[in-house]
């Protein structure tokens, strides 16, 4: 018997290739993970006497750029795994390479914004507010990271599979992009939370 | 016995090497021998912690006989245990037992070795992460240990880590919650990989209502894992920030500590951390005994020769009690004045969670009525189960209801109940499931007259250990205390039972010896399986060879009726396998 099916084909009856159920049940853990600390964000904030209002402390056009930053590496995702339905693997090549670009424009736009607190004398112990914030960007930095890493290796030494196995690629690339949607939307939610209310 | 070679471009476990094939393993087999092997030894350990705790509950402040001196200066000088060592092996014994012993076992072992051989699948559906779950697994345990070797030791602020304490607790706690990140992680991806495997790698045939209840049993466990887990992740995040970057999430304004105001912004909650914890510990709790009751119903039925008396009833129980469990953690919180009308409603929820129990319970018992039993040894634990877990689960009614709950919280009598349902019952369901499971991982048979050793004074010691504690409880001893009591004139009278209830836990740590020595020699000169279905059973773990090759079945089985044909009426023999045309 094959050792392991649907790797590459659907399982008919629940429409599902097994790293696609895979992604998406992670991606609810991931859900759990952000909303406990979203949820601790709640219970800090109504329990606190006085709590700053965001932009107060945060820089909100820096991060508005950063949000418009991580909304277009997503577009370039889609890009790149639709340009490897169509069987253009030079355009996949450009369009992933835009992605991982766009999340290192991020990233070092928010360690510049890091850099100018801590030149404040803003530290995570400065305040609960500031706590929170720095734990959640810092984990959701982590979270662009991995996806760097993910993506950084489907461009180069991971990009080979496309000769030998291009349906098992082409997954791979949409599991990834769901991944990246999902840090994209993590910000997305972060964004208004903390700069904006 | 016929062995399965693989085809393809797939190799063969015998062209792998020693590392591949027993070490970084990915066949869900020898992954789950990993998890069932490491977890019996903490499962060993943690029970010797609290060996230790029974001696000085029972003779406080009498130096500990044989091993006293090798504990150490820092932790027992002269042989006398100190409060800060017990309060490390109060928290020990707790952490280790459910997130390094039990978790592992029911989960990690059981769960990995027999699910996919239960579904008709080849493995698990993501080998390599199976791998990765039982490292981290590993990494976390060594982790949990090694930091008994720190100065000021290993965790002590229980294994519920309440903050502030644990917040100023010393570097111990630390450990702890980097112990916790490896084994929260491993628990995470053994939940991906168990829901992607049930719902992907069914053989044909096998429909969801065909799937044997063990199955079941564990696919909720694996979405409360991957579901509770992370806020208790998210919480560690946080008391790891409050104890290194000097955060306040878990310290209020204005707190003091040795006379000091401590340093800090403040305006944070301490319960904050209690809800994150139990968001976690509730569905926990479910994670210990739903397992263990799918163990248990895969033995009854096949040792009473008749199908489980409503099984679809088990099944949506099981489901319902899944979605449940994420709605009643507050009612570990009642003393911490959350108000009224919070713990009404978690009253409420926490009636509702006890009915699909109680479902379980009563499909299983009723199963027995008119059943040709056999009693051989798996099945003498299984029905040992049955009333232990009963009493386990009536004594934590008054527990749900906040009124009682007040009187009786932080009392012995809280230890007595939440024991019956983990000790004598997921741990009898445990060896249950080894006695039963053992001729298909080895071929062999347990010895019949160990397991008859091991049994029966496991069973009247539980008994005695943990009945007595509900006296005590109820008297009102405090389950925190390290003397046991010794100062409070009206514990007196419930106090001599300290002397018998240590007495009983180390008769019963001897009556695990003949366990532990049939566990060994069975192996190699146990008595050989007749055939691979030496039970007589019904579902697929038994139509595999013995033991199972890599990729398990000769060829891809089908699925043709329901997990417990038994004594089907007109059938030429008294149980019909789930293959057969």
């Amino acid at each position: 018997m094959e050792l392991m099916p649907y790797i590459v084909k659907e399982r008919p009856d629940t429409g599902l290739f097994n790293a696609k159920l895979g992604i998406w049940l992670f991606l609810s853990s991931e859900v759990m993970l952000f909303g406990a600390l979203f949820s601790a964000y709640v219970l800090l904030r109504t329990g606190a006497p006085h709590w700053p209002h965001g932009s107060s402390i945060l820089n909100v056009p820096i991060g508005a750029f950063n949000t418009v930053v991580l909304i277009a590496s997503s577009v370039t995702m889609v890009f790149s795994w639709a340009a490897l339905k169509e069987n253009k693997f030079g355009k996949f090549k450009l369009n992933l390479g835009l992605t991982i670009l766009l999340a290192f424009v991020f990233l070092i736009v928010k360690a510049i914004e890091y850099g100018a607190k801590f030149e404040h004398h803003l530290y995570p112990k400065t305040s609960t507010f500031l706590a929170i914030y720095f734990t959640l960007t810092a984990l959701h930095a982590l979270h662009v990271i991995g996806g760097i890493v993910v993506n950084g290796y489907f461009w180069g030494p991971g990009a080979r599979m496309w000769q030998a196995e291009p349906e098992r690629f082409v997954n791979r690339i949409e599991i990834a992009g769901i991944y990246w949607h999902f840090v994209d939307l993590v910000w997305i939610f972060l964004f208004p939370t903390l700069y904006l209310l | 016995m016929t062995h399965h070679t693989p085809s393809g471009h797939h190799p063969s476990l015998s062209q792998l090497g020693f590392w591949r094939k027993y070490i970084f393993a990915t066949d869900h087999k020898i992954i789950g021998l990993q998890y069932g092997i490491t977890a019996l030894f903490f499962l060993l350990f943690g029970f010797c912690l609290m060996l230790l705790m029974r001696w000085q509950l029972a003779y406080p402040g009498e130096p500990i006989p044989f091993i006293g001196k090798f504990l150490g200066e820092g932790r027992a000088p002269g042989g006398i245990m100190l409060p800060e060592f017990y309060n490390e092996l109060g928290a020990m014994h707790g952490t280790i037992m459910v997130f390094l012993g039990i978790v592992p076992l029911v989960f990690g072992a059981f769960g990995n070795y027999i699910v996919p051989l239960q579904i008709g699948a080849p493995d698990m559906a993501f080998p390599k992460l199976n791998m990765i779950s039982y490292w981290l697994f590993f990494v976390g345990g060594v982790v949990m240990l090694v930091s008994f070797f720190l100065p000021g030791g290993a965790a002590s602020s229980g294994w519920t880590s309440y903050s502030p304490l644990a917040n100023i607790a010393s570097l111990g706690q630390t450990f702890w919650i980097i112990g916790m990140f490896f084994l929260i992680n491993s628990s995470l991806l053994g939940a991906i990989n168990f829901i992607a495997t049930v719902i992907q790698l069914r053989a044909p045939g096998m429909t969801f209502m065909r799937l044997p209840f063990f199955v079941w049993s564990q696919l909720v466990t694996a979405f409360l894992l991957l579901l509770a887990f992370p806020p208790l992740e998210a919480a560690a995040v946080m008391q790891l920030l409050d104890r290194v970057a000097h955060t306040s999430f878990f310290l209020p304004s204005g707190l003091v500590v040795s006379g000091e105001p401590l340093q800090v912004s403040g305006g944070g909650s301490v319960l904050l951390w209690q809800h994150l914890f139990w968001f976690l510990g509730h569905p926990e709790v479910y994670v210990l005994i739903l397992p263990a009751m799918g163990i248990i119903a895969e033995i009854i039925a096949n040792n009473i020769r008749k199908p489980l008396w409503g099984y679809r009833s088990m099944v949506y129980s099981v489901v319902f009690i899944g979605f449940m469990s994420f709605i009643v953690w507050a009612h570990h919180m009642y003393l911490t004045g959350m108000g009224t009308t919070i713990s009404a409603f978690f009253q409420a929820t926490t009636m509702i969670i006890s009915i699909p129990s109680v479902i379980i319970l009563t499909c299983l018992f009723l199963s027995l009525w008119g059943g040709s039993i056999r009693f051989n040894v798996p099945m003498l634990f299984t029905l040992a189960f049955l009333p232990m877990f009963g009493i386990g689960g009536l004594t934590g009614l008054p527990l749900g209801l906040s009124a009682p709950d007040i009187y009786l919280h932080d009392t012995y009598y809280v230890i007595a109940h939440f024991h019956y349902i983990v000790a004598p019952g997921t741990i009898f369901a445990i060896f249950a499931g080894i006695y039963h499971w053992f001729p298909k991982v080895t071929g062999r048979h347990l010895n019949n007259l160990l397991g008859h050793i091991h049994f029966w004074p496991s069973f009247f010691m539980m008994n005695c250990i943990f009945i007595p504690m509900f006296a005590q409880g109820l008297a009102g001893v405090s389950r925190r205390l390290y003397d046991g009591g010794e100062q409070y004139t009206f514990a007196q009278g419930v106090l001599p039972l300290h002397k018998m209830i240590s007495m009983c836990a180390w008769i019963l740590a001897l009556a695990q010896l003949p366990f532990i020595i049939n566990l060994l020699w069975s192996m190699f000169n146990g008595r050989k399986v007749s055939s691979d279905n030496p039970w007589e059973a019904t579902t697929l773990e038994w139509a595999t060879p013995t033991p199972p090759g890599h990729g398990n079945f000769v060829k891809v089985p089908t699925v043709h009726r329901g997990p417990y044909e038994y004594s089907v009426p007109g059938a030429a023999k008294d149980f019909t396998p789930q293959n057969e045309e």
